[in-house]
């Protein structure tokens, strides 16, 4: 009873003991090492790049090459987050980035809601056709259309401008389609009593479906916002000068201007990583909600 | 009467008797107020470049000169565009290296995380993190990690190595025509594998727990679990997990761009690179949508091949 390694073959056969329960117990411990194991020295792989990050971004010019390597910088040069902040504009490329970022976020909750309450709540000629196509282009990839997109802008005169930086992401069959589908789960009693009351379709779209929808919508909201600070191919392709840059752009501008000095484009790296770590640690429900909604029903 | 307005001008014309309902009059005028701002900037920003992209690769134009209506010329000269298929072998190699390496870790990960442990949501979150970063600057933290010389990465390997007593070296990485893919594949891998294991982590936990109690009655091994409950009911997740990271290896651009700029010699310029160099560093806008829509061809194809696989391998219940 005592040794559990041979309590499986001793059990064959007879009914459940307490000695197969033992030995289950022990089966589920050694899972759960394994559990550990693999996740902890995954973390570790997950975090060490970050850290080297971190670590290289407060070393003065010496340490920063120094072989063996070190991980922790001593002294300690602070100031090199004062020294990257005067290389290159660092602030407008920050205020760009968090500028065009909030705009795409509002402006696409507000189009995609409102087509989508549509799409979800109106019976209207040509509905199942028109959502259709819109599926489908949901299949195309951003750089079969960038190169017209870029044309089209450029006969605007858009060009290394704001407008050329949002209005053309602003309209995303993604999250009409997303929201679409949240709607489609509201129950329609409460509709029923405010149309009777004689509410406008604004009205209901307004005081009943957006209140409801705030998990839907702070997670598209998320997504739209990190996908915008993240983005960019798009601004790449528009964006000349030096004062229009956003922060990934701005990153790559670096890399080709200081590129010797690691130390200083690990704190370029790491002032784009903050904003939407911190926006992520505090959101984090919805981002994971947001990706198993998209996967599971997409 | 006789004095009204063509027949096609008045709404209940197209729309049919519907239209004559003052309420359901009402409802269709409010449709088209709610949709018009998404529908105009769909059809701007969305269909208009598509249709306008199919028609520029049948064209000859460098953005400054008149166009040159060139046909199929774009796509006749792609076949014999050494460079063309040398980018569309460098995205497959990133396709094939990447893909199926990203879905047995991430699955190996939500198994581990769908133990029922502690710390769930500290494990979920670490492996996130990289998901939600820039692409750009992990793309630059890596490049540094990759540094032959001062890089963390050859340092612990070479260490490994010399404390193992394998007659190993670790590769020059990025600066090497060889290994620059693999560490492309690498660091990409470590960027998606969150995202996936989330989708996975959602999928094992959907799968009814009376099927495991039932097989536990029935003796059978964890092994055997696996194969026969756990991995035949993930198969609708595998399968979105599958398409998806495919189109995504397809367009894979920024990593190339950051930490290789293509090289060295080239081996590194992927497809959506490629489309880049033509359209904004050569001016080549035709042939760049040309190349365009020969990828956007390839994700087409090889996603409904998938769809038209998916019986035979996908378990829906």
């Amino acid at each position: 009873m005592s040794s559990g390694t041979i309590a499986p073959r001793a059990t064959t056969g007879l009914p459940r003991t307490r000695i197969e329960t033992h030995s289950g117990r022990r089966r589920l411990l050694w899972r759960n090492v394994t559990a550990y194991g693999v996740l902890s020295l995954g973390s570790v792989l997950m975090i060490i790049p970050f850290l080297w990050m971190l670590s290289t971004s407060l070393k003065d010019d010496r340490q920063a090459y120094v072989f063996p390597p070190i991980w922790i910088p001593s002294p300690v040069a602070w100031n090199n987050y004062l020294d990257t902040w005067q290389a290159l504009p660092f602030n407008l490329f920050f205020l760009n980035s968090a500028f065009v970022s909030l705009v795409l976020t509002v402006a696409q909750l507000a189009t995609c809601s409102l087509g989508a309450f549509a799409f979800a709540r109106l019976r209207f000629p040509g509905r199942e056709r028109l959502f259709v196509l819109y599926l489908a282009t949901l299949m195309i990839p951003f750089q079969v259309i960038m190169i017209p997109l870029f044309v089209l802008v450029k006969e605007f005169g858009w060009i290394d401008s704001y407008w050329g930086l949002t209005i053309p992401l602003i309209f995303s069959p993604y999250g009409t389609f997303l929201l679409r589908q949240f709607f489609k789960t509201i129950p329609l009693e409460l509709e029923d009593a405010a149309k009777i009351d004689g509410c406008s379709w604004f009205r209901i779209y307004w005081n009943i479906m957006l209140p409801l929808s705030k998990p839907a919508m702070a997670t598209l909201g998320i997504f739209v916002f990190m996908w915008s600070w993240n983005n960019f191919l798009w601004p790449l392709l528009i964006v000349s000068s030096l004062e229009m840059k956003t922060l990934p752009l701005g990153l790559a501008y670096f890399l080709g201007q200081y590129t010797i000095y690691w130390n200083l484009l690990m704190v370029g790296a790491t002032i784009a990583l903050v904003p939407v770590l911190v926006i992520f640690f505090f959101a984090q429900r919805y981002f994971i909600e947001g990706i198993t909604l998209t996967g599971l029903k997409g | 009467m006789a004095t009204s307005a063509p027949a096609w001008r008045s709404p209940a014309n197209w729309l049919g008797p519907e239209y004559r309902n003052p309420a359901r009059r009402r409802e269709i005028r409010a449709a088209f107020l709610f949709l018009l701002p998404n529908v105009v900037g769909f059809l701007i920003f969305m269909v208009g470049p598509l249709l306008a992209s199919l028609g520029f690769s049948l064209l000859d134009w460098n953005l400054l000169s008149a166009p040159d209506m060139v046909w199929l010329g774009n796509y006749l000269e792609l076949f014999r565009d050494a460079e063309f298929w040398r980018s569309l072998r460098a995205t497959f190699y990133y396709l094939v290296g990447s893909v199926p390496l990203g879905l047995v870790l991430s699955l190996a990960l939500a198994l581990a995380l769908n133990q029922r442990i502690r710390g769930i949501r500290f494990f979920r979150t670490v492996y996130f993190i990289p998901v939600v970063s820039s692409m750009v600057a992990v793309a630059l933290m890596w490049r540094w990690m990759y540094n032959p010389t001062s890089g963390i990465l050859n340092y612990m390997l070479n260490e490994t190595f010399a404390f193992l007593r394998l007659p190993l070296r670790a590769p020059d990485w990025l600066q090497s025509p060889v290994w620059a893919m693999p560490a492309i594949i690498l660091m990409s891998v470590w960027k998606g594998m969150g995202y996936n294991m989330v989708l996975f982590l959602a999928g094992l936990q959907g799968i009814p727990r009376h099927l495991y109690e039932a097989a536990e009655i029935d003796g059978a091994s964890n092994q055997r679990q696996f194969w026969t409950i756990t991995l035949p009911l993930l198969t609708p997740t595998t399968f979105f997990v599958l398409i998806m990271s495919i189109i995504g290896s397809f367009q894979v651009f920024e990593q190339a761009y950051i930490m290789t700029q293509g090289g060295p010699v080239r081996s590194t310029v992927t497809t959506v690179y490629y489309i880049y160099e033509n359209g904004f560093e050569w001016h080549k806008m035709g042939y760049a949508s040309a190349v365009a829509w020969v990828l956007f061809a390839l994700i087409l194809g090889v996603t409904l091949i998938q769809w038209r696989t998916q019986e035979r391998w996908v378990f829906y219940e």
